[in-house]
């Protein structure tokens, strides 16, 4: 099980983590239908590191950005999302 | 060993068995040779092992809700009143009817599953019942589990699993070097490999030493646990331990969980988990009477049960003769030792020699049995053939590092070939394997390895071993020749015969080879077997063994009992309960509990002996009539304020939000991003940058998450905030002609009209009044802080009573929004429907700008055709409609559509149909209307002919809920 450092709260078990999806498969609003839908179905799933989005949902129900390496679930990196309104 | 005893029995049987003892030594003992009854063939099988690797003496152990099947006889220790039975036998072990299946061995060949199950239909269908009885393992217990179980989390800078010479030196140096050390051995006593040698370490004998070791570190404070195994290797360093508090079946302590998960998070794991010892395959290898060498030591040394009085060691390698020196030594008669090595050379081989008969490239080629245990060993010694009469035969044919734990981690393997074994290779997590687990073999110096790992400085053991180890070669142990069955996995029935039938119809790959022959698939997954069967496949490919490959090391790695994953999560801690605030004064109305996710609410509030179906419909008929009220508190409801509320709402919802006049509100529908519905409900304009929007109880969950995504992720930069304001708010639908007029009453002033909402006092309480209609009557939902709710429904509630109404509940409340053609999130709402399949298409923005737009743009949902769509049944000849019935033209057909909600009638039809009604989603329903089709349910066995309607059954117009 993954130890993940978040942000707000520092390392915590995958557990109390839930994975939303790629960074890359974000839809904008305003995307053109055709973007949209190719944002959604069509995905790289590269082998190796990917950012992904996640959210702290049994803690400080944060979101974050990891970029994870998906072969080795190597965390490289992670940061907070949305504005930064914690103190 | 103290005189303590214990007494126990086996299938109805009393024996007593020493303090200490496992339930397979007290067994051996006791002289029981025959335990257990194998998977397939039901042969009689003893024990063969001594720890958890035991593939074949398996016994339920326990009785009622404790009872524990399929335990290792040699994984637990004998307590008073143990009660354990054999399994998988009928009438009897001694008489089991099913062995017939060993004489019809050759019509149950490798595969035989494989190719029953594909194969003819009927052929399986003939089998089944056959098969079902005789195959398997011990019965599951029927009652619950009475006692507690328990999970923990522990951090150490260093976990160390195993407590062998290895584990132990590198535990304590790791303590004496100030880490904090977590120490775990499955076993009930420290000492591994140290527990069945006569090894001194320091002067100590070595269980002694290993005793002193584990009070050493445990003073330096490090933790260590007895009968606790690590069942699995997890990301992040993190291992899960399986400590038992009791044995299974015994009650536990009092206040004591019997078994306790831990989830060791870890600086470092040192793997220090040893070896096993490989059995030989050769004929008739299962008997009982038939030993690993390694296990017999244990037995004499650790137990003092001599497992037979004439014994015949076969091996491959040094270590085997240490068993024929430890049988001697306990006054059996050592016949032979068959070494399969044709050069012999050494110390231990020399000392040997001057004790037994010593046989160079001999090996064992078959056995045979009187009264069902071994009586004689055929042997090849040379070209010839000798028979000897043992009741005892030890096998020696190397030895497995457990690498289970080591490969989870994501470490791999590396081919020792002078050891003939997969040792450890690269470690991926911050790990190493020490020990006989990473292929050691000397006693000095696996506890150098050990020593040096835990982070000691130069030290050295001082080891007195009297026979010496001899060396680690070995010869490879593939079979040459065999009669009969020869056993690879024993558990499962797999022989090498087996492996070759799987290879000649065409299985190359390893992965293939096991799940033809379930080779490894058994509840020891293969621990013993597997590398000879490997072997086996590697020569027929004509390749090394690591070419051949290897089958996946999955956790756990011993059986873990489904308590023990569930913790105390079991009963009423299975999941949390929602109460309504609400609660007490449902209960004090009667009400029939319904659970809706974690909560309960109110179904239906029977009187006086009525049926719930007949309450319900009286309550439906009262908010038709007068008035009725219903607590509709667990709606999911959110206040979104800030400038830009507006927008974040109009993401969120398809509808038209930004023009919402102030004190207004407007029924919406949100998608998901393909499109399709995921959740309706209102939007009310409270403030000039406040709103309330209100969804589903099912979907609140996933409501706050949505607009969580929307609010940080898609728009971080919106100037909205969002709160979920369910926990903090109570609510109460009050509906009705009468509902009105009972709500002015109460608040002295004029009541909203309808979709308009309005601040108000009633008994006292600042409550917000929302006017809109579920049941399609008059209607207002009543929202007041969850704290002073009971007093809002107390007042209401006796002015609805007052005015000939009352509380309804949530079937009442169907009933009535079924007439009304209202969809459901869950049931016409069910993930496959678009806004304009179920009638709201015009409702939606043209523009987009919300989520789901984009998805509704592909051509396939642009156009209705050929798509579902809402529409309303009606039973035709005065029956019931059964839910989820298949709309067919004809029974048997491919269904049209189904029926997503049935109803009784609250209000008569005007055209003067009695049966049921309902709603349903239908293949070009709109262009149906009129048609007659059949509700078909197969499962309840019921057919109603359908009429085909608008999904509206009652004031088409929608003259009653305005004002």
């Amino acid at each position: 099980m993954m130890l993940i450092e978040c942000p707000h709260c520092g390392p915590r078990a995958q557990e109390e983590f839930t994975y939303e999806r790629t960074r890359d498969s974000v839809v904008q609003l305003d995307d053109a239908p055709e973007v949209a839908m190719a944002t959604l179905y069509a995905r790289t799933n590269p082998r190796g590191e990917e950012n992904e989005i996640w959210r702290h949902t049994l803690g400080c129900r944060g979101w974050l950005e990891l970029r994870r390496d998906r072969m080795s679930h190597a965390i490289v990196a992670v940061r907070a999302l949305g504005r930064a309104v914690l103190p | 060993m103290s005189g303590e005893t214990a007494r126990f029995t086996f299938d109805g049987k009393s024996y007593t068995a020493q303090a200490g003892q496992t339930l397979a030594a007290a067994l051996l003992a006791n002289g029981v040779a025959v335990v257990a009854r194998s998977f397939k063939y039901h042969r009689p099988r003893g024990i063969m092992a001594a720890g958890v690797e035991e593939p074949s003496a398996l016994v339920t152990v326990g009785e009622g809700g404790r009872a524990e099947p399929n335990t290792r006889a040699t994984d637990v220790f004998v307590y008073d009143g143990l009660v354990a039975r054999s399994q998988n036998a009928w009438p009897s072990l001694a008489f089991d009817v099913g062995a017939v299946n060993g004489l019809a061995a050759r019509l149950i060949p490798a595969g035989f599953y494989y190719k029953t199950f594909f194969g003819p239909p009927r052929r399986w269908m003939v089998y089944e019942r056959f098969i079902r009885k005789a195959a398997g393992l011990g019965p599951a217990p029927q009652e619950a589990d009475p006692d507690a179980f328990d999970h923990r989390a522990a951090f150490c800078d260093v976990l160390v699993v195993g407590a062998g010479p290895a584990g132990l030196a590198a535990a304590l140096a790791a303590t004496q070097a100030g880490q904090r050390v977590v120490l775990v051995e499955q076993d009930s006593l420290p000492g591994g490999a140290l527990l069945r040698e006569d090894a001194r370490i320091d002067g100590q004998d070595g269980a002694d030493w290993a005793q002193g070791t584990v009070a050493a570190i445990r003073a330096g404070g490090g933790r260590v646990l007895l009968r606790a195994t690590a069942t699995g290797y997890w990301d992040g360093n993190l291992v899960s331990v399986v400590e038992r508090l009791a044995e299974p079946g015994q009650v536990p302590a009092p206040g004591t969980p019997v078994q306790r998960l831990w989830k060791v998070r870890c600086g470092k794991v040192l793997l220090a988990t040893g070896a096993i010892e490989r059995p030989l395959a050769f004929g008739g290898n299962d008997r009982p009477g038939v030993m690993l060498a390694q296990a017999v030591r244990h037995y004499v040394r650790r137990h003092g049960v001599v497992p037979g009085r004439r014994a015949v060691v076969a091996t491959s390698n040094d270590d085997g003769y240490r068993t024929a020196f430890a049988l001697a030594d306990a006054g059996a008669q050592v016949l032979a030792v068959l070494d399969s090595r044709t050069v012999l050379a050494g110390p231990l081989v020399e000392r040997a020699r001057a004790r037994f008969a010593v046989l160079a490239d001999a090996r064992p080629i078959d056995t045979r049995v009187a009264g069902r245990r071994l009586s004689r060993v055929i042997a090849q010694v040379g070209g010839a053939e000798t028979t000897f009469a043992a009741d005892l035969l030890a096998m020696s044919g190397g030895f497995t590092p457990v690498v289970h734990l080591h490969k989870q981690a994501g470490g791999d393997l590396a081919w020792d070939a002078a050891a003939q074994a997969f040792l450890p290779g690269t470690a991926r997590q911050a790990q190493a394997s020490i020990g006989a687990a990473a292929g050691g073999h000397a006693l000095d110096a696996i506890l150098a390895q050990g020593w040096a790992a835990g982070g000691g400085g130069a030290r050295a053991f001082a080891v007195d071993d009297p026979l010496g180890l001899g060396t680690p070669a070995m010869a490879a142990a593939i079979p040459q020749a065999v009669r009969g069955k020869a056993f690879v996995d024993f558990q499962n029935d797999v022989s090498l015969g087996d492996v070759d039938l799987a290879w000649r119809e065409g299985y190359r790959s390893v992965e293939h080879l096991k799940r033809y022959t379930t080779l490894g698939m058994g509840t020891d997954q293969g621990k013993t077997g597997n590398m000879a069967a490997l072997a086996r496949l590697a020569q027929a490919q004509g390749v090394e063994i690591p070419q051949a490959g290897l089958t996946t090391f999955r956790p756990p790695y011993t059986p873990t009992t489904l308590g023990a994953f569930a913790g105390a999560a079991v009963g009423d801690h299975a999941g949390p309960v929602r109460r309504l605030r609400l609660h007490a004064a449902h209960e004090a109305l009667g009400a029939v509990w319904q659970p809706v996710g974690y909560w309960f609410r109110p179904r239906g509030y029977p009187r006086n002996g009525e049926s719930l179906g007949a309450a319900s419909l009286r309550e439906a008929r009262m908010v038709r009539e007068s008035v009725g009220m219903v607590d509709v508190s667990t709606l999911a409801t959110f206040e979104i304020a800030g400038p830009d509320a507006a927008a974040l709402l109009e993401m969120a919802c398809a509808t038209t939000i930004g023009r919402l006049a102030l004190g207004r509100g407007r029924y919406t529908v949100m998608l998901r991003e393909d499109g399709m519905v995921m959740d309706d409900g209102t939007a009310w304009r409270l403030e000039e940058q406040r709103y309330l929007l209100t969804s589903s109880t099912g979907g609140a969950d996933r409501m706050a998450q949505h607009l969580s995504w929307l609010r940080n992720v898609v728009a971080p930069d919106l100037k909205a905030s969002v709160v979920n304001v369910q926990e903090h708010l109570g609510a109460v639908a009050l509906a009705g002609p009468r509902a009105a007029a009972v709500l002015a009453e109460l608040i002295g002033a004029a009541v909203p009209a309808h979709m308009r909402c309005a601040r108000a006092m009633l008994a006292g309480i600042e409550v917000l009044v929302l006017a809109a209609s579920y049941s399609g009557e008059r209607a207002f939902e009543i929202y007041a802080p969850g704290h002073d709710m009971a007093v809002v429904w107390q007042a209401l509630h006796e002015a609805v009573v007052a005015a000939g109404g009352g509380a309804y509940g949530l079937d009442a409340m169907d009933h009535l929004r079924v007439e009304k053609g209202h969809v459901v999130i869950g049931a016409e709402v069910d993930g496959r429907v678009t806004p304009a399949d179920i009638g709201l298409g015009g409702m939606l923005r043209k523009q987009g700008g919300f989520v789901g737009w984009q998805g509704l743009q592909r051509p396939a949902l642009a156009d209705p055709a050929g798509r579902r769509h809402l529409v309303g049944v009606a039973a035709v000849d005065g029956q019931a409609l059964p839910e989820g019935a298949m709309l067919v033209a004809r029974e048997g057909d491919v269904p049209l559509g189904h029926v997503t909600t049935a109803s009784p009638r609250v209000a008569p039809d005007p055209e003067g149909l009695t049966g049921g009604i309902g709603l349903a989603l239908l293949t070009d329903g709109a262009s149906r209307q009129g048609e007659e089709l059949l509700a078909w349910s197969a499962t309840r066995g019921q057919t109603v002919r359908v009429r085909v309607c608008e999904p509206v059954f009652y004031d088409r117009e929608g003259a009653r809920y305005r004002d």
